[in-house]
């Protein structure tokens, strides 16, 4: 108890939190300009003290329950980051929307609080409890948006989908405790490792191991679900489609990265024995996540549904690496989750900047045209998807590659020839959603496809939009959201020329 | 026969008894009331074992609170409950089915050799000055202190995304404006018509 100050960052995003959340009950403007500072600010500084603890010496803390080290500290980082771009681009987007603005905020920092807690977790009741937090805090943001019933079913979705996961996750944990006798996940590793070298020789060893590869099933049924791998991925459309696009990009983002630390927790901290046993589930998920979530993706009309089977497919590729079951595995796929994660928070980005003015772009053809009306967002939104596709020299096609070379390293050569043609396969619905932002002309605004923006129907109704935004016409973007996503653009081409500077840090979280 | 295992099966006997009841009596509200004997029960069981915490808790939470809640719902909704009950002896054979398979399953596995009841002797009893509540509280509060703030951070969120999703002004609903009403002037709520008065 005597190294409390490791988990400074954690402690000090909870304090702010609650004082947001005090602060924000005096605010009577509707969109909460001081809330929102206040939380930038909290990011801001809980980002600055992770990024203080970079290449810190590991250490544990809480009696082993939480753990500082080199791929925590990064991951952090990363997370925090992609939450304080997050918050800026969703700004305007909810600001206009009957979303209930300081609570948005609030419930977006107790999630980031969660994935911090998860990714830092070093003992199985920690890891669920980040989970909990982050997966409660994420349930009520879909459901915020209450004028609209398409985000009250996707928040119902969600909930039951997700409750289901969190409960099959437990349960394989309960079965690890009750083999192990410890929560703690170096000492599950080491009772395991000993069990299994044991063999069929004690009864002892026999139930321990047997006991443990029950709970490891459950555990990746719980992890594929949150990760939303095929088959468990029916939950991934459904939400991403209902949920306001500024809290899909919430989803979309930064809880990628704390799912990947909760599988590297589970699989490689506590049960790496039991490699291969995990390693054949992971194998499977992954080659059905490339071929359903590519296939899929073609026949999608809507943007965000689109994006949402694009991200089963990249799930798989992430899973690629951790299947190849080496530190060179696991990097690549540390590699992956975070460039995937502020890749696609570039192109939500974007569909937000569109959606702003009390119009929702969630179709692709509200892409149409988008380079002549405005270059920058049409920019940004192409070196997204190109990255996403995996063409050099963006960030997608090193991550991509080095997932490919990790996983044919470790003599799985059938799953990199599935990535391979299912990524190129996938390259379709990318550069169709890139023509028509770059030669197709905007659509015409007779053609009227936005619904009524939910507004403040409680004091004047005359605030209902009356004229129908216009389609054509060039969008204003903020100056700051306009700076941010130049800077986001920038990152997928600059990490995809020096990919070193990231893969440094995740090839030191492994070794 | 100890003292202490006529005391288990008594109540043993008196909690498979109330449980059975909770699903066979027609009235909800006995049901309820057969469930708090049921709880009320193993809450004795669980003090034999030694846990007088969580044997208190358990009448505390969900006799004291959880099943007074629930029968004031059941009292307040008026519920009819024969719907519910239809098709009762339809399901039986399924459900007695399913109730069997159970039971085999619980007796393979107490049985097998890895899981047999002999893997796990009976732990000592432990000594007259030993407190259950305070060993589970020095547990929670040192060891799993991180545990336990998160489990506390998770209520919260509880309770805002409670307040955030439920809490509103509902358009359709009058509010009075007592300042508007005290403000009022003679204007607004009264006009004054000049007319010809007419004749005949």
């Amino acid at each position: 108890m005597n190294n409390l100050h490791v988990a400074t960052p954690e402690i000090f995003l909870l304090v702010a939190v609650c004082t947001v959340l005090v602060v924000d009950l005096f605010q009577t403007d509707k969109r909460r300009v001081v809330t929102y500072w206040l939380s930038q600010a909290t990011l801001v500084i809980t980002l600055a003290l992770c990024f203080g603890q970079l290449g810190d010496e590991p250490v544990t803390a809480f009696n082993g329950a939480y753990t500082m080290d080199s791929m925590s500290a990064t991951l952090k980082c990363w997370i925090l980051g992609i939450a304080l771009l997050g918050f800026l681009y969703s700004r305007d987007y909810i600001g206009e929307r009957d979303i209930q603005n300081g609570e948005y905020y609030v419930l977006g920092l107790f999630g980031v609080g969660g994935m911090m807690i998860m990714v830092s977790a070093n003992n199985m009741l920690s890891i669920y409890l980040g989970l909990e937090l982050l997966a409660l805090s994420l349930y009520a943001m879909v459901a915020l948006y209450r004028t609209s019933s398409r985000a009250a079913e996707a928040a119902m979705k969600y909930f039951v989908l997700g409750a289901l996961a969190s409960g099959m996750l437990l349960y394989g944990m309960s079965m690890v405790y009750g083999a192990t006798g410890s929560l703690d996940l170096a000492t599950i590793n080491n009772i395991i490792a000993s069990a299994v070298e044991g063999g069929s020789d004690s009864d002892e060893s026999v139930y321990r191991s047997l006991g443990a590869r029950f709970g490891l099933t459950f555990i990746i049924v719980g992890v594929a679900f949150k990760l939303g791998a095929v088959p468990f991925h029916m939950w991934l459309p459904d939400v991403y489609e209902g949920a306001p696009t500024s809290v899909t990009l919430y989803i979309a983002t930064a809880p990628k990265i704390a799912a990947f630390a909760m599988v590297i927790r589970l699989l490689v901290d506590a049960l790496p024995t039991l490699h291969s046993d995990w390693q054949q589930m992971l194998a499977i998920l992954a080659a059905l996540s490339l071929i359903v979530g590519n296939l899929v993706a073609i026949a999608q009309s809507n943007i965000k549904r689109m994006l949402a089977y694009s991200t089963i497919s990249h799930v798989g590729f992430l899973l690629l690496g951790i299947v190849a079951g080496t530190a060179e595995g696991y990097s690549a796929a540390m590699f992956y989750a975070v460039t995937y994660a502020f890749t696609t928070l570039a192109a939500f980005g974007v569909l937000l900047a569109i959606s702003a003015n009390g119009y929702e772009a969630d179709e692709l053809v509200s892409l149409s045209g988008l380079a002549r009306r405005k270059p920058l967002l049409a920019m940004v939104m192409m070196l997204s998807l190109i990255s996403l596709a995996g063409v050099p020299p963006l960030v997608g096609f090193y991550a991509k590659l080095s997932v490919l070379k990790a996983v044919i390293g470790a003599d799985f050569l059938w799953l990199a020839v599935v990535g391979v043609i299912m990524s190129v396969i996938g390259a379709f619905y990318y550069l169709r959603a890139i023509k028509l932002m770059y030669f197709d002309e905007p659509i015409a605004d007779t053609v009227e496809v936005s619904e009524t923006v939910g507004t403040d129907t409680t004091k004047d109704n005359e605030a209902i939009v009356t004229s129908a935004p216009s389609l054509s016409g060039p969008i204003a973007v903020r100056g700051d959201v306009g700076l941010g996503l130049a800077i986001n653009g920038a990152a997928v081409i600059l990490f995809g020329i020096f990919p070193g500077l990231i893969m440094a840090a995740c090839i030191r979280a492994f070794t | 026969m100890t003292f202490q295992l006529f005391v288990f099966y008594v109540l043993a006997a008196i909690l498979v008894f109330a449980a059975g009841r909770v699903i066979t009596v027609r009235n909800p509200v006995y049901a309820a009331l057969f469930l708090v004997l049921a709880f009320f029960t193993s809450a004795g069981i669980w003090m034999l074992l030694e846990a007088e915490f969580l044997s208190i808790t358990l009448v505390l939470v969900y006799v004291g609170a959880v099943m007074v809640l629930f029968l004031f719902v059941v009292m307040m909704l008026d519920l009819n409950i024969a719907p519910l009950r239809e098709g009762f002896m339809q399901y039986l054979p399924v459900g007695i089915l399913v109730g069997l398979i159970m039971v085999i399953e619980m007796i393979f596995l107490i049985t097998q050799r890895y899981f047999k009841a002999d893997n796990y002797p009976i732990p000592p009893p432990s000594d007259a000055g030993y407190s259950n509540t305070e060993a589970l509280g020095l547990l929670l509060y040192s060891e799993y202190l991180y545990q336990f703030e998160i489990a506390a951070v998770i209520l919260l969120v509880a309770i805002v995304a409670a307040i955030a999703l439920t809490m509103r002004k509902r358009p359709e609903t009058r509010y009075q404006k007592p300042a508007e009403q005290i403000n009022v002037k003679k204007e607004d709520r009264l006009r004054v018509v000049s007319m010809n008065s007419e004749k005949d």
